[in-house]
């Protein structure tokens, strides 16, 4: 029994109101019912659907706010990311940087350990690399400063994720806020470096090593965000294998599945929430530095740009799938650059892409519901399909 | 003929790909005691629950005395007189029985609690309830709390009273004494449904039986017309067997002797009290008591999960000969000894097995850290997993399907396979058949006396004292974590073992009270 009631655990809702005693029969206008499994190709003509419904809503209230011709808009929302070879190239280094801070907080979140801190951690990253190339930038080769600041990045981003995770794993503090709190840490450290390093107190560190490029990460095929790009795409092999086929992953999905189990087991539950969150500020902290030494060249304390945030988006709406997040997180880098793409070329507000993005958003995740519920309209007789 | 005061007609109901009923067609009438009988998982609760407002079918219609109603709503359910008491209480820890049955009236009369208490004290007589009204709920016993949900439905006039499951957390007596009332309230007129799944219940109480088997309606019958063979045969489907075979142990030797074991839980409660017996091998030792007695910290303080204070644990190794105290030893050094714990129904997934994961992966829950390599290797649980599926009658779509989709006479089936499979020497079970069928229930008992006859000793927690006294070689009963008796499972009577169980060492009034706190 319990069995079945564990199947529904919202106790459905009637939506219209109930008839008065002895009054005309009436069934509920539509009454809402967990659907089974359903089939691929059915759920993926939902989210089709959703994204068609999306497009279409964004069209209306484009049109009725600014009065433009909603084509245009989206013409130049494709624009944003494939009007010219460099804005590819850029779509595809954020979109990598993107997904390497998602691959980052996966392990966490697959074990429940909710890491909201990745923002500070690529930060953190980003300042150690970014302080090696300023101290010493000048003063040892190339490889060996590259591999220095790499060290410093990833130990760094293991320092900052590794605190909460202590604290959970021997007071059980709540992670999640302690992790938030981690951010703010780590981005007043970044200005306070910088106001140290540049005495003419603009605030503004500006590219480092620009002449020597010292410290800069390689150019490989004429490109040079090809080797973080590469970098991200091994990394994405890497977590789908480590996740599925390694003792440690299995161990986090025991962890994040039920402590209780785990300790049943005999898995150690502190070292593994320690080790996993260690990994997941370790990666982050890679992120830091392939943004350092790849393509940036220089801290600032929004270097990161929200994507410590956006990583969670991009890594839950793939369900922790590090294969699918190639996918989510090209879809939210195009959307981004697209809404940036229209607000210049029409010469909008930047609040106008916000909602545009939005709207896409909430309907992908909205389409959910129906994948998992069917709504049931009132009908006598033979229910529907 | 009268007309039915509930009907139901062609009734569906599915949740996802679970058909829960399918066209159930039945009636209850005015002064009947209708028992609805299935097995778990048959579909009772969910019918009923249609009834109380709670779900709303898919399809068919629900009429009261003839008239087609549409209830959405439990509110709904009260205006047609329909009362439903849960197996899981729906009541104010901190108010009095009396605000209790008031609380979401909306009459006048809820603020005056002396007329209320006038009202409750004329129903308690009616019906032969015992109750205070000014009692706080926390002070209760969980047969008083049940007693505030019947006169809680009462008071708001029900006369049409469904209860589920309600013997489920009585001793045998207060079992007696609740079936008195629910015959006064069919004497009055009232209809009564009673959920249950306990045969000789069915025969002493009800007038009628009503089976449902995997969401069907089988049929009707008059109580006095059958017996429990032929009941059985509609719950299941097929003849089934009810008894068990019970050999004189072998050649016993103590095991593991517990010694003066004290514990107490997470919020400082003493759960074990002085507790001291001899587990033997090729013997099964029965456990019994109220649910919430200690039973369960008992085996998880042996299994080294809960925190010990004093006394001492200890395991007369078979191979070494050595005696060892497990009472310093980590959950997995204990397990290494061969002490095994196959657990609990509310835990089998939350402890035992890990429910989003197929069967391989559970298989592998104890074994995956074998080995030096760094990857996880399949292929012997994926062997265990379908060794264990053929040889237990596990029914699953594939050794790949997440374990929480499988029904629970499944899901037990795969954990105790895999903690038989690895040969243990002391083989804990709690509650191991809670929310089996029969069937999948007798696969346990069988599987449990073939690890007694191959010299294991076993320690089994049970809650139906019928069971037990046919199973068990001894029976320790418990009583708010005291052993209050150990008794000759061939020998002692119900009657005996139900009073042990509220004896407990204090008065007999705190022993329910814990029992039913822990049982919430």
């Amino acid at each position: 029994m319990s069995d079945l009631k564990n199947m529904d655990p919202a106790p459905e809702k009637a939506a219209a109101p109930a008839p008065a005693a002895e009054e005309k029969i009436r069934e509920p206008l539509f009454h809402i019912v967990k659907r089974a499994d359903i089939p691929k190709l059915k759920a993926w003509g939902i989210r089709f659907i959703a994204i068609l419904l999306a497009l279409l809503v964004n069209a209306l209230i484009i049109h009725w706010l600014t009065g433009l011709n909603p084509l245009a808009v989206y013409k130049s929302m494709f624009d944003g990311s494939f009007s010219t070879k460099r804005k590819f190239w850029v779509l595809l280094q954020n979109t990598a940087m993107l997904l390497c801070i998602a691959l980052a907080v996966t392990p966490a979140f697959k074990m429940r350990f909710w890491n909201l801190g990745a923002e500070g951690q690529v930060l953190i990253g980003a300042l150690s690399s970014g302080a090696l190339m300023f101290y010493i930038g000048d003063k040892l080769p190339s490889g060996l400063l590259i591999l220095l600041m790499l060290g410093a990045a990833l130990l760094s981003g293991i320092v900052w994720a590794g605190i909460p995770a202590l604290f959970k794993a021997r007071f059980g503090t709540n992670e999640t806020l302690f992790t938030l709190m981690m951010n703010y840490v780590a981005i007043q450290l970044v200005n306070t470096m910088i106001a140290i390093w540049v005495p003419s107190g603009s605030g503004v560190l500006g590219i480092m090593n620009s002449k020597s490029n010292n410290g800069w990460l390689p150019t490989i095929f004429g490109q040079k965000y090809a080797l973080n790009i590469i970098v991200v795409g091994l990394l994405t092999v890497f977590m789908y294998v480590y996740l599925k086929y390694s003792k440690h992953g299995y161990e986090i999905a025991v962890v994040g599945e039920s402590e209780n189990t785990a300790r049943y087991i005999g898995i150690n539950v502190r070292k593994v929430i320690i080790r996993t969150a260690a990994l997941s500020g370790c990666l982050a902290g890679l992120a830091g530095f392939l943004l350092m030494a790849g393509s940036a060249h220089t801290v600032s304390s929004t270097l990161a740009g929200g994507n410590g945030f956006t990583a969670v988006l991009v890594s839950w709406l793939a369900k922790f799938n590090p294969f699918v997040m190639i996918l989510t997180s090209l879809l939210i880098e195009f959307l981004q650059k697209g809404a940036g793409e229209i607000a210049q070329a029409f010469r909008l507000s930047s609040d106008i892409a916000d909602i545009a993005t939005g709207i896409i958003l909430f309907f992908i995740i909205g389409c959910e519901f129906f994948l998992n519920y069917r709504i049931m309209f009132r009908h006598k007789g033979k229910e529907g399909k | 003929m009268p007309v039915p005061a509930i009907e139901l007609k062609n009734i569906t109901k599915t949740f996802g790909r679970v058909v829960a009923n399918k066209d159930v067609s039945l009636s209850a009438y005015r002064g009947e005691i209708l028992a609805l009988l299935g097995e778990n998982g048959s579909g009772k609760t969910t019918l009923m629950n249609m009834i109380a407002g709670i779900y709303y079918p898919d399809s068919g219609q629900i009429m009261i005395d003839g008239n087609e109603v549409v209830i959405a709503s439990p509110k709904d359910a009260f205006r047609y007189k329909i009362g439903m008491i849960h197996q899981h209480f729906k009541l104010v820890d901190v108010f009095s029985a009396a605000e209790n049955i008031v609380l979401g009236l909306k009459e006048k009369e809820r603020f005056d609690l002396s007329k209320v208490n006038e009202k409750v004290r004329q129903i308690s007589e009616t019906y032969g309830f015992e109750i205070d009204p000014a009692k706080k709920i926390y002070e209760m016993s969980v047969s008083e709390k049940q007693t505030v949900e019947i006169i809680k439905v009462l008071y708001r006039g029900a006369d049409i009273l469904i209860l589920d499951e309600p013997t489920a957390v009585l001793t045998p007596q207060e079992t007696r004494k609740l079936f008195a009332v629910l015959r006064r309230m069919r004497d009055a007129g009232k209809a009564v449904i009673i959920i249950t799944h306990k045969l000789h219940e069915v025969l002493s109480l009800s007038d009628k039986v009503a089976v449902l088997r995997k969401g069907e309606y089988i049929g009707t019958v008059l109580t006095k017309d059958t017996n429990e063979n032929e009941l059985t045969e509609m719950m299941v489907g097929k003849k089934v067997s009810l008894n068990i075979e019970r050999a004189e142990p072998k050649d016993p030797q103590d095991r593991l002797t517990v010694t003066k074991l004290d514990a107490v839980n997470r919020e400082g409660v003493k759960v074990l009290d002085d507790v001291s017996f001899v587990a033997r091998s090729g013997e099964i030792l029965g456990i019994a008591g109220i649910a919430g007695s200690g039973q369960r910290e008992l085996l998880e303080a042996i299994a080294g999960l809960q925190k010990v204070g004093d006394g001492s644990i200890i395991y007369h190794d078979p191979k070494t000969g050595l005696d060892e105290d497990l009472r310093n030893k980590t959950p997995l050094e204990i397990r290494d000894l061969g002490v095994r714990l196959s657990f609990v129904p509310e835990d089998r997934l939350g402890m035992g097995l890990v429910g989003d994961m197929d069967l391989v992966d559970n298989m592998m829950l104890r074994s995956y850290s074998k080995g030096r390599s760094l990857f996880v290797e399949r292929k012997s649980p994926k062997t265990l997993a379908e060794k264990i599926i053929a040889q237990l009658e596990v029914v699953t779509p594939s050794t790949s399907t997440p374990v929480r989709r499988l029904s629970g006479g499944n899901v037990q089936k795969i954990l105790v396979g895999r903690e038989i499979a690895a040969a243990p020497t002391v083989f804990m079970a709690a509650y191991p058949v809670r929310g089996l069928d029969i069937n999948s229930s007798y696969t346990i008992y069988n599987l449990l006396n073939a690890q007694k006859e191959s010299g294991v000793a076993v320690i089994f927690v049970g809650e139906d004292l019928d069971v037990l006294l046919e199973l068990c070689d001894r029976i320790m009963v418990i009583g708010s974590g005291r052993v209050t008796g150990i008794v000759d499972g061939r020998t002692a009577t119900k009657e005996e073992i139900g009073l042990l169980m509220t004896k407990g060492g204090h008065s007999e009034e705190e022993a329910h009270e814990e029992g039913g706190e822990k049982h919430e």
